[in-house]
């Protein structure tokens, strides 16, 4: 009876640690730090962008379309309620992406044409939050590497023998990753105008 | 026969794309600065080299400067923070590091930044430094002098920031860790069960049993919560029941306490003398430039 009790308890211990439980949670909670990253700093992003706006506007005659269209990209990343249980569900997470991915070209058209305005360049203010939001769109670049390799970590674990047994039973799914946003613009050739002054 | 032949022809064809990732080596830190092009004169590399340890030693922070020729095909920002994971300058925790990058050929520089220094080196900041500080110098040709105002720039904005003061051995490097927590519950378990069993032998099975379970569990109650003491008291009680026979298990337990014997050895040090990352955090901040 004791042999039996013993082994008993051995695997309960065995099974906890053996089939890949604890490195499920482990993976688990790392991509929900990971993804909290990327959260953050799509966040900040968003927080900069009306002051940009504001900096912009002072400049008489800028062009109102760009302009307009940063706006209206930040209500709509910003629109979509972005929770951790997001990166469990593939179609609000590629929607999500999406509007990130408009604010974050927006954005980029709307630095661009700031190389016709030499006056906006020159003013310190502006410069500053160009800066602080190149510094964000580079965070937002590491946060985004260091979310894919947390969820291809945690999709292996998942996906491979015998974890997948018990990722079957207690329902634990492969996660959603980022994909490139715009395959289309990048296999187009970049135009280059020779006319405005250089960065 | 032959088609064996051309599916391993065809996998050693392949073989290139998957390893020969064409990326840019991380040189190995083995100083404050680490110039690989040798643009940088002996007596200035020594000079700035004493200058940042002496901030080290004042302040705490790791500020380190790297020179090499290109970043070539990556971006200075996508090597900036590989060149950071690698070498992680700054204290652990704090994460107080910044690097000094410059690619000479591609005329690309960064301030990479680590989490606990992006309140006063914020991007602004750097961005400035870079601007007002770096490149006049760079551009006029004079590459030690732009590196010069860098470090001076970049460690008088460190210094305004408030932040833990260095360790009083002037190691750099973060606190001490003992072992994990994981290594802590495994050396309890074993002195539990290795405690019951010598109380069974005193006292008889079943008192042995309970007594030892009840103690576990108590202790586990105290450091973790209701569930997880019921669970290392039914457990630690059917090891004591099952270990009486002469020496059954020993063997085993034995095996753990080596394991939980572990203690102490894990701080996280470079080699004491050299220069070593402490273990500082980065994320991306900081700001680069071209001139």
């Amino acid at each position: 009876m004791p042999r039996t009790l013993t082994a008993f308890a051995m695997s309960i211990l065995l099974l906890l640690s053996g089939c890949g439980y604890n490195t499920m949670q482990t993976n688990d909670e790392q991509v929900k730090a990971s993804w909290a990253e990327v959260l953050n700093q799509y966040q900040r992003r968003a927080d900069l962008v009306p002051n940009l706006v504001n900096v912009v506007k002072a400049e008489a005659n800028f062009e109102q379309e760009t302009l307009s269209q940063v706006v209206e990209a930040r209500a709509k990343a910003t629109s979509i309620q972005a929770t951790p249980e997001l990166v469990n569900n593939p179609e609000a997470f590629a929607q999500f992406q999406q509007a990130q991915g408009n604010l974050g070209g927006a954005l980029s058209r709307l630095l661009m044409v700031t190389e016709n305005y030499p006056n906006l360049r020159a003013n310190q203010a502006f410069r500053d939050l160009q800066a602080q939001l190149e510094g964000t769109e580079n965070r937002i670049t590491v946060a985004r590497k260091r979310y894919i390799d947390s969820v291809q970590e945690y999709n292996i674990t998942v996906r491979t023998f015998p974890n997948n047994l018990t990722a079957m039973v207690m329902g634990y799914q492969p996660k959603a990753s980022f994909t490139v946003e715009n395959e289309a613009a990048i296999s187009k050739p970049p135009t280059v105008d020779f006319g405005t002054s250089g960065k | 026969m032959r088609i064996v032949q051309a599916i391993l022809f065809f996998c050693f064809a392949l073989l290139p794309f998957g390893t020969g990732f064409a990326q840019q080596n991380i040189p190995k830190l083995s100083a404050q600065v680490v110039d690989t092009t040798g643009a940088l004169s002996t007596g200035f590399t020594a000079q700035l080299t004493q200058q940042l340890q002496t901030f080290e030693a004042q302040k705490g922070s790791q500020v380190a400067v790297l020179i090499i020729q290109t970043t070539q095909p990556e971006t200075i920002e996508q090597y900036g923070i590989r060149l950071a994971d690698s070498w992680k300058i700054g204290r652990k925790k704090v994460d107080d590091g910044a690097i000094l990058i410059l690619a000479l050929q591609d005329r690309t520089l960064r301030i990479e930044v680590g989490y606990g220094l992006e309140g006063a080196l914020n991007d602004a900041t750097s961005k400035r430094i870079i601007d007002e500080h770096i490149f006049p110098q760079l551009r006029a040709g004079k590459v030690e002098a732009g590196i010069q105002a860098g470090v001076d720039q970049i460690t008088r904005v460190i210094d305004g920031e408030a932040l833990p003061p260095p360790p009083v051995s002037s190691k750099p490097g973060g606190e001490y860790s003992i072992g994990n927590s994981e290594g802590i519950a495994v050396f309890l378990f074993t002195v539990a069960v290795a405690i019951g069993q010598a109380i069974r032998k005193a006292v008889g099975k079943l008192a042995a049993v309970l007594i030892s379970a009840v103690a576990a569990g108590g202790i586990a109650g105290l450091l973790m919560g209701l569930l997880p003491a019921l669970f290392v008291g039914v457990v630690v009680g059917l090891f004591v029941l099952g270990g009486g026979q002469a020496g059954r298990f020993p063997g085993g337990i034995g095996g753990y306490s080596r394991r939980g014997g572990g203690f102490g050895g894990s701080g996280g040090f470079g080699g004491s003398g050299g220069f070593g990352g402490g273990g500082g955090g980065f994320g991306g901040g900081g700001a680069s430039g071209r001139w």
